[in-house]
């Protein structure tokens, strides 16, 4: 049964990859439409929801502590002493996630057949976004981390191919190819600290280092390097982490991944890829308290992202790129909450995202197929009459990632804000960064929504149209869950934390701040959200062309227009100096010392041959008469030698 | 008659030479088979001696061979030059050297 949700997508891309692959690949050949590719591929992960929903209805009937299902699909390497099996196991932590991506993977899915009702290649299109759910579900399903590294892996490999889906254009080609770099220097770390593991734990299995670390940590006899060891792991996961979740300081290619189409956009930031990070730190929670020193660069480095970010989103123009910025910003909230301890606000934090930010990618989305492929904010406005839809959604969207309550994204923001100050892990200085974040993600946000849908038409907006229907309903899906998906985890009545108790445990991280802070905190996280929509409406409400902030103080624009030149940077610290190295090992090493000896072998042997060349005359009785001096030779000697 | 097998013994091995000097020196191909059939049939007659001196019949046997192979070889030899000779319109050694460069 299990094996389904993983069977359903595989077997969609192998459909629609095979036909495509063989039918369809050739110049001349017909292609499918979208229609009938995009159908097979929605079905697939439609199906694959229906039966994650299934089991997670069944998985409520179970006690807490046995709430769980296991399935061995196959041994994968047998060898003496060591057996690693492909196992899946259903709890509720990864139920979550396959139902967050199954279900918004299925609404993105059945939103791309009205996007990509122009491509050429649907059929190839929908085959690597199924690969993309598989290799996610993966992911979040294996219980050893060699599996988890499958789908690690397999979600790197389905963003390389659809960021640069159009890799006609060479910018986008580039795209993928810079996503799939960063992320392979993360890969390495994830790889390392997985290496470190087997030789601490001799085990891949999660749950036998669970229950080793449960057994040591009850009778505390944890040693110094023990505890170094895993500090270590820790630290290295955590590096992979951060290449996949787009962290200081490996996040530059997730605002360049917006170079695939938008739903590929919504998918890889909302429903998988990104939180894969995240859901590696939850589910090996266990490991990280055990490591104060991890846990607090957890969540420094969260909380630096989360800032860091938000003041970029404030000064780009693309529509997407403000977007994307801010899914590294909310990213580094995630992190926040699991370095303060907070696993469980964190995986919150991932499911109202996961709402939102689909739906704010694919309201986008419906921004630029309304105004043919424009994303510039700047030449927008006033789609409010245009596109009344898509800004009705949008708006829900906007106000849930500000955290205006009833919202989902007030409920989780706040609970990570709230976590940070009160956690024994937490500190006032992090929670005031989180705050400083929210003030200026609503600021930002206000900003977006303003160019884009209100004021006075620009450039070609007056030209703009509605989208089709298949691309606006499963908006309306979303915009519901984005406006009632807080409600899983209303402070108090916190049924996402008591249902992720058998996997996150709390202990250790209550509260130490009285409770009545908490509304407090409540409220200055709704003063804080009102302060930047408020501030975002006045300063652009009279928008003229010129952003307000540039008139003021252009050099910081500027600065943040260009990303505080962290590309820059990195051009010329790592990029420039690698590329000198390899042109060193080249054109020197290469060509001028290895080949020069290889080389000089060959050109050794046609030189002699060259010179013993003349003794070959051609004439039969040159050859005999040296026969007849030979056969002498050889006489004369055995004559010699004999008598 | 009786003859010294010394005188014939002798008289092979200068044909032998003989055969062996023309291969050498000799330019024509004809000539150059020629001389081949020369030292066959010096070793034949060195042979033949041979068996009568020892009294022995597997030296004459030999020789029976040898004529065998002889008149095969010079089938196959005049073959070879007249197949040289239709193509290079020549039977002369200096020009058979095709395989040089």
């Amino acid at each position: 049964m299990l094996a389904l949700i993983l069977l359903f997508p595989l077997l969609g891309f192998l459909i629609n990859g095979i036909w495509y692959a063989f039918f369809q690949s050739d110049e001349k050949a017909k292609k499918a439409s979208a229609q009938v590719t995009g159908a097979i591929a929605t079905g697939a992960i439609f199906c694959s929801f229906l039966v994650s929903l299934f089991l997670f209805i069944k998985l409520q009937s179970l006690e807490p502590a046995v709430r769980y299902f296991d399935q061995i699909i196959f041994s994968w390497i047998k060898l003496e002493g060591f057996n690693l099996n492909f196992s899946l196991r259903f709890d509720p932590l990864s139920s979550l996630f396959c139902m967050v991506i199954t279900g918004v993977g299925s609404l993105i899915h059945l939103y791309s057949i009205g996007y990509m009702s122009d491509d050429k290649t649907p059929g190839k299109y929908f085959a690597y976004l199924n690969l993309f759910c598989f290799a996610m579900l993966v992911l979040v399903t294996s219980t050893n981390l060699p599996g988890i590294f499958l789908g690690w892996e397999g979600v790197g490999l389905c963003s390389y191919l659809l960021i640069g889906y159009w890799y006609d254009d060479i910018e986008k080609a580039k795209a993928g190819k810079k996503a799939f770099i960063v992320n392979r220097v993360g890969d390495l770390g994830f790889l390392l600290g997985m290496f470190f593991i087997f030789s601490v734990f001799s085990t891949f299995e999660i749950s036998v280092i669970q229950t080793a670390i449960s057994e040591k940590s009850a009778l505390s006899l944890f040693s110094t390097v023990e505890l170094t060891s895993i500090t270590i792991i820790c630290l290295l996961l955590f590096v992979g982490c951060i290449g996949k979740s787009a962290q200081i300081p490996l996040y530059v290619w997730l605002p360049d991944a917006m170079a695939g189409p938008t739903p590929v956009s919504a998918l890889i930031h909302a429903a998988t890829m990104v939180t894969g990070g995240v859901y590696l730190i939850s589910r090996l929670n266990f490991l990280y308290v055990l490591s104060p020193v991890a846990m607090e660069v957890v969540a420094w480095v969260g909380g630096l992202t989360a800032l860091f970010a938000a003041t970029i989103a404030i000064a780009q123009t693309d529509i997407k790129k403000v977007l994307a910025y801010s899914t590294v910003s909310q990213l580094g909230y995630m992190f926040l909450a699991c370095g303060v301890g907070a696993f469980g606000a964190g995986v919150f934090h991932v499911i109202t995202h996961a709402f939102f930010k689909a739906l704010l990618f694919l309201g986008a989305g419906s921004v630029i197929h309304g105004l043919h492929h424009e994303q510039d904010a700047f030449k927008m406005g006033g789609l409010k009459l245009k596109m009344p839809q898509t800004y009705l959604v949008f708006g829900a969207a906007f106000l849930a990632i500000c955290g205006i309550p009833p919202f989902s994204g007030f409920f989780s923001k706040d609970e990570v804000l709230w976590k940070t100050f009160s956690s024994p892990n937490g500190s006032n200085i992090l929670w005031v960064l989180g705050m400083l974040t929210a003030v200026m993600t609503a600021f930002y946000m206000t900003r977006l929504f303003s160019l884009t849908f209100l004021g006075e038409h620009r450039a070609n907006a007056a030209k703009a149209h509605e989208s089709p229907k298949v691309m606006i309903y499963p908006l309306y899906v979303l915009a519901f869950l984005s406006v009632i998906g807080g409600f899983i985890g209303v402070p108090h009545f916190n049924w996402l934390e008591h249902w992720l108790s058998p996997v996150i445990s709390t202990a250790g991280f209550e509260a130490v701040v009285p409770h009545s802070y908490e509304w407090l905190l409540m409220a200055l996280s709704v003063l804080g959200a009102s302060v930047g929509i408020f501030l975002g409406f006045k300063t652009y409400k009279n928008f003229s062309g010129i952003d307000p902030i540039e008139k003021h103080a252009s050099g910081l624009f500027k600065t943040l227009t260009n990303k505080w030149y962290v590309d820059e940077i990195y051009e010329f610290l790592i990029i420039k100096p690698l590329l000198a190295a390899s042109k060193f090992c080249w054109k020197i090493i290469d060509v001028a010392l290895i080949d020069w000896v290889v080389l000089g072998f060959g050109r050794a042997s046609f030189w002699v041959g060259q010179s013993v060349r003349p003794i070959q005359t051609g004439s039969v009785q040159f050859y005999l008469f040296m026969m007849l001096i030979g056969l002498l030779i050889t006489l004369g000697y055995i004559y010699v030698a004999v008598v | 008659m009786y003859v010294e097998p010394w005188l014939v013994l002798s008289f092979s091995a200068i044909i032998f030479l003989i055969g062996l000097f023309g291969l050498v020196v000799r330019r024509n191909i004809l000539v150059i088979l020629m001389c081949i059939e020369l030292m066959l049939n010096a070793v034949n007659l060195t042979f033949v001696t041979y068996s009568t001196i020892l009294q022995d019949l597997t030296g004459q046997m030999a020789v029976f061979f040898i004529i065998t192979v002889a008149a095969a070889e010079s089938a196959v030899g005049l073959g070879l030059v007249i197949a040289l000779f239709r193509t290079l319109r020549s039977v002369d050694t200096k020009n058979i050297s095709l395989l040089r460069e």
